[in-house]
């Protein structure tokens, strides 16, 4: 709190209507309105602010400069239209996964069965199609009910039970991987026999041709899932809980929210976006391949951070999870044009996940 | 910490094997301690030994890692089998040298251990490999494959797909193999990527499935898209990679190869998607292992290799519909009536 500077001194009293003698010593006093005002910012101080408003600015910004400066090594194949619609078609199953992630995150929990909901969901649905002889939609709707249930099942142990989401996601990762196992017989289903037994299955693997670019249905599905939920999560009161119970549950509580329900919701929601995953993996893949993505669940975790979610809940963008996804991506790309060894890549995404999470504590000691 | 585990764990495989000795007239103990329990081809490796050791009246103890490449989970089986005081070991080292101090723990402790499919580094490591001739498996496809472009072999662009970054022996034993076959100077043959030839494009790691198999041919279709032989670690990095080519049209221009004989390879190459694979046999590996152990146990013999080899070579065979002549080869219908998995 400050206040301004005195005004020039009044001239004297012109008549009677003056003030009385004992104000003329407040001539020469301050005279203003005691007000508020914004204290004056270090620069650095001012992109921590922000950046705390936005936090989505963090990822788009790493997403451009990347972009550019694999651009300038990598030279006009990584610019091609071509490349970077691949890139897109690469990291779209990570991605969706990644959509799935941040719903968890932003409750404050952590999901480490996205992958192996998604992959069990693609065996379920290939097996009954193909092996079984069920007509392709029946079995594409059986693998999202159970997809869903699986989800649910996560979430009635963390609302319900009040287990650890970690916990609870550590045992059903290994559960659901070892179903898929049993189930698949850790055989895949070739890509020929999808053709001739069920190629609905293969839906999200048609793309079509815009300038070069070669743009898959999965890719589109990916945009599409980041949207919905963005507008879901911002523009609507289930949204806004689910921000509210990843900031403070009591709280929420305390406001009214059925933070169980909700939590049970949420689970079971990003179950039932891994099922819609499974269908974009085997369009993806190609195959059915229970052996595939058997990290997709670190490196969902791994676009959300990069993204800005912050893991502790309760802030971030869903669109933030999009951008570390392809960051992700674009890194992955870039650094395999320019020649660079597996294991660099690998070195540096483990560097960016780091940098990432300290850009989000540093942001959150934001002064007012 | 490690330490006073590994030394109570030794004790007690000392205790283990003192205090074994009476039962082992009953019954002979033995372990399979597989990469994975997932890839069909170890599913195979089980049947074979299980059905060695029912037949052998051998107690068979069976282990797996989660993934490729979990050397923990495989460490933590061999200790348990020499507290187990068993007679032998089968096991496939997810990790050629880090396995290397719980294995010579085991030949310690009086244990036959075996390698199968997977040799260690040094291969003495183990008392004995039976396994696929790797190198020659990446030689059979590597000569067919140069065999079939006649003179185009001389303008090839090249492409190799291979396991992971750790560069484990059969991921460079195939590698190189195929380079060899190929009439490629490979320098030093236990490297991936050091090779100078301008018709190789490059190499990306696939971790041996579809998905890999696919983004990783990705990868290499953008730094030369006029790529036309493509080496893959195995069938489904095969299979992968025959998706991306098909996703940009190119699928009847470029010449896939492969390694393993897994059935679902063998009904690709029925069906062109692979020009030809090498197929392995690991029924015959871990049948052969259990009874290498019954040998052992009953008389102390320790299995020999082969001539000219440090390990015991349990067959290859070419399987492609396109024979070339002087190489030997099988049709896909008859790899059918052969294949695992």
């Amino acid at each position: 709190m400050t206040t301004t500077p005195p005004p020039p001194p009044r001239p004297g009293p012109v008549s009677g209507r003056g003030p009385s003698d004992f104000e003329t010593g407040l001539a020469a006093s301050p005279q203003g309105v005691a007000r508020f005002e914004a204290p004056r910012r270090t620069p650095l101080a001012g992109i921590q602010h922000l950046l705390h408003a936005t936090p989505t600015l963090v990822p788009v910004i790493v997403l451009a400069l990347s972009i550019l400066v694999f651009g300038l090594i990598a030279g006009e194949r990584f610019f091609s239209p071509f490349n970077l619609s691949l890139i897109l078609q690469q990291v779209s199953i990570i991605g969706i996964l990644a959509a799935a992630q941040s719903l968890i995150v932003l409750t404050a929990g952590i999901d480490l069965s996205v992958a192996a909901i998604m992959v069990l969901m693609s065996v379920v649905s290939g097996k009954l199609a193909i092996t079984m002889g069920v007509p392709a939609p029946l079995a594409l709707g059986a693998s999202f009910a159970l997809g869903t249930l699986a989800g649910m099942l996560n979430g009635l142990m963390v609302a319900r039970l009040k287990l650890p989401p970690f916990i609870v996601t550590l045992g059903t990762w290994n559960i659901f991987f070892a179903l898929n196992l049993w189930f698949s017989g850790a055989q895949s289903i070739r890509s020929q026999d999808i053709d001739a037994a069920a190629p609905l299955l293969k839906f999200f693997g048609n793309s079509f041709r815009v300038a070069g670019a070669n743009i898959t249905f999965g890719s589109i599905l990916m945009v599409v899932i980041f949207a919905v939920l963005w507008y879901v999560l911002n523009r609507t009161a289930w949204g806004r809980h689910v921000y509210a119970i990843g900031d403070d549950k009591a709280a929420a509580e305390l406001a009214g929210i059925r933070t169980d329900r909700v939590l049970v919701q949420v689970y079971a929601l990003a179950g039932f976006i891994c099922a819609i995953g499974a269908w974009a993996a085997i369009g993806r893949v190609g195959s059915i391949s229970p052996q595939s993505f058997y990290e997709g669940n670190l490196q969902s975790i791994t676009a959300v951070v990069i993204g800005g979610i912050s893991l502790f809940g309760g802030r971030g963008s869903i669109m933030g999870a999009l951008f570390g996804a392809l960051i992700v991506g674009v890194f992955q790309s870039g650094l395999r044009l320019a020649g660079v060894d597996v294991l660099w890549q690998v070195f540096a995404i483990g560097w960016l996940i780091i940098i990432a999470v300290a850009i989000d504590q540093w942001i959150r000691k934001v002064s007012a | 910490m490690t330490r006073t585990i590994r030394a109570a764990l030794t004790c007690a495989a000392a205790l283990g094997a003192f205090s074994a000795t009476p039962a082992a007239a009953d019954a002979i103990g033995a372990c399979l301690i597989t990469k994975t329990d997932t890839n069909p081809f170890f599913v195979k490796m089980r049947e074979g030994a299980t059905a060695a050791a029912a037949e052998k009246g051998i107690t068979l103890q069976t282990y797996a890692g989660r993934i490729d490449g979990d050397v923990e989970n495989q460490i933590a089986a061999v200790e348990s089998c020499i507290a187990a005081g068993v007679s032998g070991i089968l096991i496939t080292p997810s990790d050629s040298r880090a396995l290397a101090p719980a294995v010579t723990q085991a030949r310690a402790a009086g244990i036959l251990v075996i390698a199968l499919d997977t040799p260690f580094e040094p291969a003495d490591t183990a008392s004995a490999t039976f396994a696929t001739d790797n190198f020659r498996a990446g030689v059979l496809i590597g000569e067919w494959a140069a065999a079939t472009l006649g003179d185009a072999a001389a303008s090839a662009r090249i492409a190799t797909l291979d396991l992971n970054a750790s560069q484990i022996s059969v991921d460079y034993l195939r590698n190189q193999g195929f380079m060899t076959g190929f009439g490629i100077d490979v320098k030093d043959p236990t490297r991936i990527g050091d090779e100078d030839d301008g018709r190789i494009v490059g190499s990306d790691v696939t971790n041996g499935n579809e998905e890999g198999g696919r983004t990783a041919m990705e990868n290499l279709l953008q730094v030369d898209p006029a790529i036309n032989v493509v080496y893959t670690i195995n069938e489904p990095a095969a299979a992968g990679a025959y998706e991306a080519l098909r996703a940009m049209g190119r699928q009847n221009e470029v010449l896939i190869v492969s390694v393993d004989g897994g059935c679902p390879g063998v009904r690709n190459v029925a069906e062109g998607v692979i020009g030809a694979t090498s197929m392995q046999f690991p029924l015959r590996m871990a049948s052969m292992g259990i009874e290498a152990i019954a040998a052992f146990a009953a008389d102390g013999t320790e299995p020999a290799n082969a001539e000219g080899l440090d390990f015991f070579n349990t067959g290859v065979t070419l399987v492609t519909d396109k024979p070339v002549d002087g190489i030997p080869s099988i049709t896909s219908d008859e790899a059918l009536g052969l294949c695992w998995g």
